[in-house]
């Protein structure tokens, strides 16, 4: 293992483990101005959409396909569909994975 | 059976349906990794050590495309925020704990677990004394999979370099938006997805994944700019109807 390797693995490792533990260390000392309350809520939303958006609709990472030919656009519409209508994690992730993968076959073939 | 263990294995058991999404998404980061060029003991200790997905699928991307060491860090920072929010939620049920069993919960939040935990954590019939060893199972559940996953992976990314194209990636879209979706139901929330997934395609051509930064910011800040503006556009109703 290289030195980056073992700063980087380090260094994230740090970070994502401050993150998550500074809260429950300091407990109930700490009070959130209402601000930070209401930005903190919408975090989840904003980074795992900005995530998923780009993954969906330029899976190639260079330029949009709004096309049926793409296979993630297709399963991640579909996613979208069933977890609106059904809440359901385990349906939506089932659903979805099976029509990208059904839709990618159908596609190659 | 006792009580504990009772919990234990029910956390894990209602963890299952997230392995399902996290099991491709585990097994696609460890080919990825090694196909990126990171060392296969450094692909295992990131999943052991750092335990985020998106995080570390991020930081393999960053790594192959060549970023240093303060963008891969800054990047797992801005990635990781959101389990800030986690421990916000759940910190008032962890508080009568002691630091040795703040400590492993913390380090096992993700995304899977804060989901299927809080939920329990809301049911006022279960009482809180087993309630932590039910987070415990389905901390354990999820670290165990996410090793074994990685550990797959790896291995099959360097017995077949073409694993990479098979789409397995699709898991992740698939997971982040069961979480997300449940979550859009007001109007700021919908719009603070909408502005996060646009910039997030406009701003994507910048350089070191600067574009997932830029779209998280103004995804919050459009979220928090409709909710006060709802919220004094209704004030502004009530003092109107009470003339």
């Amino acid at each position: 293992m290289s030195q980056f390797e073992a700063v980087l693995l380090l260094g994230m490792g740090v970070i994502t483990f401050a993150i998550r533990y500074t809260l429950f260390a300091v407990g109930h000392r700490v009070r959130f101005s209402p601000l930070v309350q209401q930005a903190l809520g919408y975090v989840p939303v904003a980074v795992l959409t900005a995530i998923i958006v780009p993954a969906v609709v330029m899976p190639d990472g260079n330029s949009l396909q709004l096309t049926l030919d793409n296979a993630y656009l297709v399963g991640g519409v579909v996613a979208v569909l069933i977890a609106a209508f059904s809440r359901n994690l385990l349906l939506t992730i089932f659903g979805s994975i099976l029509v990208f993968f059904l839709w990618r076959w159908w596609l190659a073939g | 059976m006792s009580a504990k263990t009772n919990a234990l294995l029910c956390g894990a058991r209602d963890t299952v349906p997230m392995l399902i999404g996290a099991t491709p998404f585990g097994v696609i980061f460890g080919t990825l990794a090694v196909a990126s060029g990171l060392s296969l003991p450094a692909t295992l200790l990131m999943s052991a050590l750092v335990f985020a997905g998106s995080a570390q699928f991020i930081a393999v991307s960053l790594i192959a495309s060549g970023a240093g060491l303060v963008v891969l860090l800054l990047t797992t920072f801005i990635v990781n925020l959101r389990h800030a929010l986690y421990s916000a939620s759940l910190m008032s049920h962890v508080s009568h704990l002691s630091q040795r069993w703040k400590i492993p919960l913390a380090f096992w939040l993700t995304d899977e677990s804060f989901a299927v935990v809080q939920r329990h954590y809301l049911d006022p019939q279960i009482p809180l004394e087993s309630k932590h060893w039910y987070y415990l199972g389905s901390c354990l559940a999820m670290y165990s999979n996410w090793f074994l996953c990685t550990l797959v992976g790896a291995l099959l990314g360097n017995a077949l370099p073409g694993m990479a194209g098979w789409g397995l990636d699709f898991a992740m879209v698939a997971t982040f938006t069961g979480i997300v979706v449940p979550l859009l139901r007001t109007r700021p929330m919908l719009l603070a997805a909408v502005v996060a997934g646009l910039v997030a395609l406009v701003a994507y051509d910048l350089p070191w994944k600067l574009g997932l930064m830029l779209a998280a910011l103004c995804g919050v800040s459009a979220g928090v700019l409709a909710e006060r503006w709802s919220a004094a556009a209704s004030v502004r109703e009530v003092g109107n109807e009470s003339v």
